[in-house]
């Protein structure tokens, strides 16, 4: 067991959950737009309004009786998945990446019976996923085909880029590779494996799992230190636009690589966790408060983002 | 970002209203700030009798009055009379009546009474001297001798009466002391000699208290004005100043007994020394007082002062969740669930309990597991569960009963909704991120829970919570001035310690 002196992690600006939920969430989240990010259909909505990318809308279930109606929905579908709308941390969410003779498959090969897909939504419609047990909704998006390029670096599941977009700044990254631990979800704290991006080049910069650094995938064995993102321009405007569309001054946004399409927003978060922190082997209050100092005309995103490269590049720590 | 100015005068106000409020009614209503504090009391006996003469009688008796004792209870017994208690000027007085007492009669006071520790007896205002005494002819220049004698060698009322009482009861008499004591009493040599210098004296009656006494008789002392305040002198045993059981019993000058239509009327007291808990007797004296604008929660009925004794803790165990979660860090499963099992605890104790809710979550997590397949809405779930629960708490009730362990019994005590959300809460998360999260979580819970009940079982936090309500406003204060908290959590500091190093 080994502790930190806290004046140590205050020189080093390394943010604590009071500090965020006082200082940052409360001051610069808003209450009333809560909804445009708590909720994922209303900010796939908004979204496409605002031409986000974001991955194709099968279908809406809003009542019992419509889950009857899913098979007919994935039909000549390859894969599909199955979320609540207002779930969080990433809970509730079912991903069938094989259907095979109205068989569905999870990406481990397990089969998925009808009844279990009925019960899954089941318990979506009944608020077991949402935040405070509230009736819910389930959304049916198609599958997002994951870029090849991260083939190797995550297991069973696709990895996420998070970003912290500060008054509309991206001020930290990280790509998110599940494990076998984390039960192929992208999840740091279920062991997943963070790496930390360089905000000017999309390069990875120092990587943890279960809050320790490591250098190559768990399972994969693939080395982490040689990430690089691509069409990184591309991601961090879109990330950095979701400030416009959201008005939330500290949000958290997660990206996917689809091989086709690009980037896609998956989803926003308004309280976006701690652990970007220790994957960037960093603290983020100096790149905070830079900004809160920045004075002038409002930027546009392209200004932002030249901005953000300029200003928060770091030097990789393997 | 608006001035947190406001806010932090709010909070000091909160605080020092709390503390103050609490000090104020330790200090003005006695309540002793330690539990189980004992006091001393008086049990008094007065006995007064006389001899009738077939006639009417009426006897009227003095009631003790001194700022240095309060009268917890009191009642007079006296079969055949009527009683009548009179208030004159702060001097209260019984008064029996009968229209035909023959023969002995005893009539009896009794009081108990509690020392305030105020020896000090205040008047502000300068006290009417009485007529200077006439001396005899025989006896005035050896008063006027002794008077300018000792007037010469004294600064003060005090010191003149200090110089007095010496004299008086100096061994080596002088001439003009023994002729004048030989027709007056020390007592009231020493008052009418004040008197003919102007300071103001008064013979008063006390009763030295002493443990097991009985028979005992008031005797004379004098009280001398001094800048405000009587200061007491004893001339018979040349004592001045009085202690803590000395009683005046009769303080303004008056009779301490008038009978009329009796002869040979006489008053003994007898008494004795008892303690009992500081708190009860200043409950008692509370309720004597009866004062509109007391806010003590002893008004009430005693189901809601119990009723209040548990809901008072509540505010104990939400200060000990803020805390563990704000300072320390520790997760629990539901905010202020540890907070209600802690109170649960406090009925069943620590251990009892602590088996109860182990048996009772880890019967309904199986059952729960059973429902979790069946494909249930959420609501009729928790219901379900909830029965579930009811069902396995009856059964434990039924078994420890039956084995003839009492402390199963108390496991009824548990909140049934918290434990049936609990048991939800952990199925769910143990299908989503495995026992291990189940144990940390449930481990925080049950962590959190013993240090609320730690908290909230201690003697002395159960006797602030109740008898000091301006308690809660400092716990207000504290959990505001929480709420700014934005430094490191303890577990914090171990989470991010691979950040703390040099760059």
């Amino acid at each position: 067991m080994k502790f930190a002196w806290p004046w140590e992690l205050r020189r080093n600006g390394v943010m604590n959950m009071n500090q965020r939920n006082i200082s940052y969430i409360g001051r610069y989240n808003p209450r009333k737009f809560y909804k445009r990010v708590d909720d994922k259909l209303v900010t796939k909505q908004l979204a496409l309004a605002n031409d986000i990318a974001v991955p194709d809308l099968i279908g809406v279930v809003n009542e019992q009786h419509q889950i009857e109606s899913i098979p007919a929905m994935v039909e000549n579908r390859s894969g599909f998945v199955i979320k609540p709308a207002k779930g969080s941390g990433g809970k509730g969410i079912l991903v069938i990446t094989k259907v095979e003779n109205g068989c569905y498959y999870k990406p481990n090969g397990h089969e998925v019976t009808h009844s279990e897909i009925y019960r899954h939504v089941s318990n979506i419609l009944s608020g077991l996923f949402s935040l405070g047990g509230k009736p819910d909704v389930g959304i049916v998006e198609g599958l997002i085909e994951f870029d090849p390029v991260f083939d190797g670096f995550s297991y069973e599941g696709v990895p996420d880029i998070r970003l912290i977009i500060f008054k509309g700044f991206p001020v930290m990254g990280m790509l998110r590779c599940s494990t076998a631990a984390s039960d192929g979800k992208a999840n740091l704290h279920q062991g997943a494996v963070g790496v930390g991006l360089d905000i000017a080049t999309g390069k990875s910069l120092h990587a943890v799992q279960f809050d320790l650094p490591v250098l190559e995938h768990p399972d994969t064995q693939f080395e982490l230190s040689k990430i690089q993102v691509p069409n990184w321009e591309t991601l961090l405007h879109t990330a950095s636009s979701a400030y416009e569309m959201c008005e939330l001054g500290y949000l958290g946004t997660d990206m996917v690589l689809d091989k086709n399409r690009g980037p896609l927003l998956l989803e926003l978060n308004a309280r976006p966790g701690l652990a970007i922190q220790i994957a960037n082997g960093k603290g983020i209050i100096p790149r905070l408060k830079h900004i809160e100092a920045m004075t002038g005309p409002s930027m546009s995103i392209t200004e932002r983002v030249a901005y953000a490269k300029k200003h928060f590049s770091s030097t990789p720590r393997f | 970002m608006h001035s947190r100015k406001p806010f932090y005068i709010l909070v000091a106000l909160l605080f020092i209203a709390g503390i103050s409020t609490s000090i104020y009614r330790g200090l003005e209503h006695n309540i002793p700030f330690l539990p189980g504090e004992q006091v001393h009391s008086w049990a008094i006996d007065a006995k007064v009798s006389f001899n009738g003469h077939s006639q009417p009688a009426e006897a009227d008796f003095t009631l003790p009055n001194d700022p240095a004792f309060d009268i917890l209870v009191e009642n007079a017994s006296s079969p055949g009379y009527g009683l009548n208690i009179t208030d004159v000027d702060g001097q209260r007085r019984a008064v029996w009546s009968i229209r035909d007492a023959d023969g002995p009669q005893s009539l009896y006071y009794r009081v108990t009474l509690v020392p305030t520790g105020n020896l000090t007896i205040k008047q502000s205002e300068q006290p009417v001297i009485d007529e200077p005494y006439q001396w005899p002819v025989t006896e005035r220049s050896a008063a006027k001798q002794i008077v300018d004698e000792v007037w010469a060698i004294s600064a003060s009322n005090a010191s003149f009466a200090q110089q007095l009482m010496a004299m008086i009861n100096d061994v080596n008499q002088s001439q003009n002391m023994s002729l004048l004591l030989a027709s007056n009493s020390p007592t009231d040599l020493f008052v009418r000699m004040l008197n003919s210098k102007s300071i103001p004296a008064r013979i008063v009656n006390g009763l030295e208290l002493e443990d097991q006494r009985r028979r005992q008789q008031l005797h004379q002392l004098v009280q001398v004005y001094q800048e405000g305040e009587w200061l007491l002198f004893d001339v018979n045993n040349n004592r001045q100043g009085r202690s803590d059981t000395t009683l005046l019993w009769e303080s303004n000058g008056n009779s301490v007994l008038d009978v009329v239509g009796g002869t040979n009327s006489q008053v003994n007291f007898s008494m004795l020394q008892d303690t009992r808990p500081a708190l009860s007797t200043s409950i008692d004296m509370m309720m004597n007082a009866q004062d509109d604008w007391d806010f003590s929660l002893y008004q009430l009925p005693l189901e809601e002062q119990s009723l209040f004794k548990g809901i008072l803790l509540i505010p104990i165990g939400v200060l000990v969740v803020v805390f563990l979660r704000v300072i320390i860090g520790i997760k629990t499963s539901g905010t202020f669930m540890p907070v209600l099992i802690a109170l649960a605890f406090i009925q069943t104790t620590l251990l009892t309990g602590l088996i109860g809710f182990l048996l009772i979550v880890a019967c309904g997590l199986m059952i729960r597991s059973y429902l979790s397949s069946l494909n249930l809405l959420l609501i009729s779930r928790i219901s379900a569960v909830i029965i579930v629960v009811i069902f396995i708490i009856g059964f434990f009730t039924l078994i420890s009963f039956k084995l003839g362990l009492s402390e199963g019994l108390t496991i009824t005590f548990f909140p049934m909704i918290i434990l049936a959300w609990t048991i939800e809460r952990m199925s769910i998360l143990w299908e989503e991120e495995g026992p291990k999260q189940v144990f940390i979580s449930g481990g925080g819970s049950l962590f959190v829970a013993t240090l609320a009940y730690l908290a909230m079982s201690s003697a002395l936090v159960q006797h602030w919570v109740f008898n000091f309500l301006g308690i809660h406003l400092v716990i207000l204060s504290v959990v505001l001035v929480m709420g700014q908290y934005t430094g490191y959590r303890l577990t914090e500091l171990k989470r991010f310690q691979p950040l703390a190093g040099d760059k």
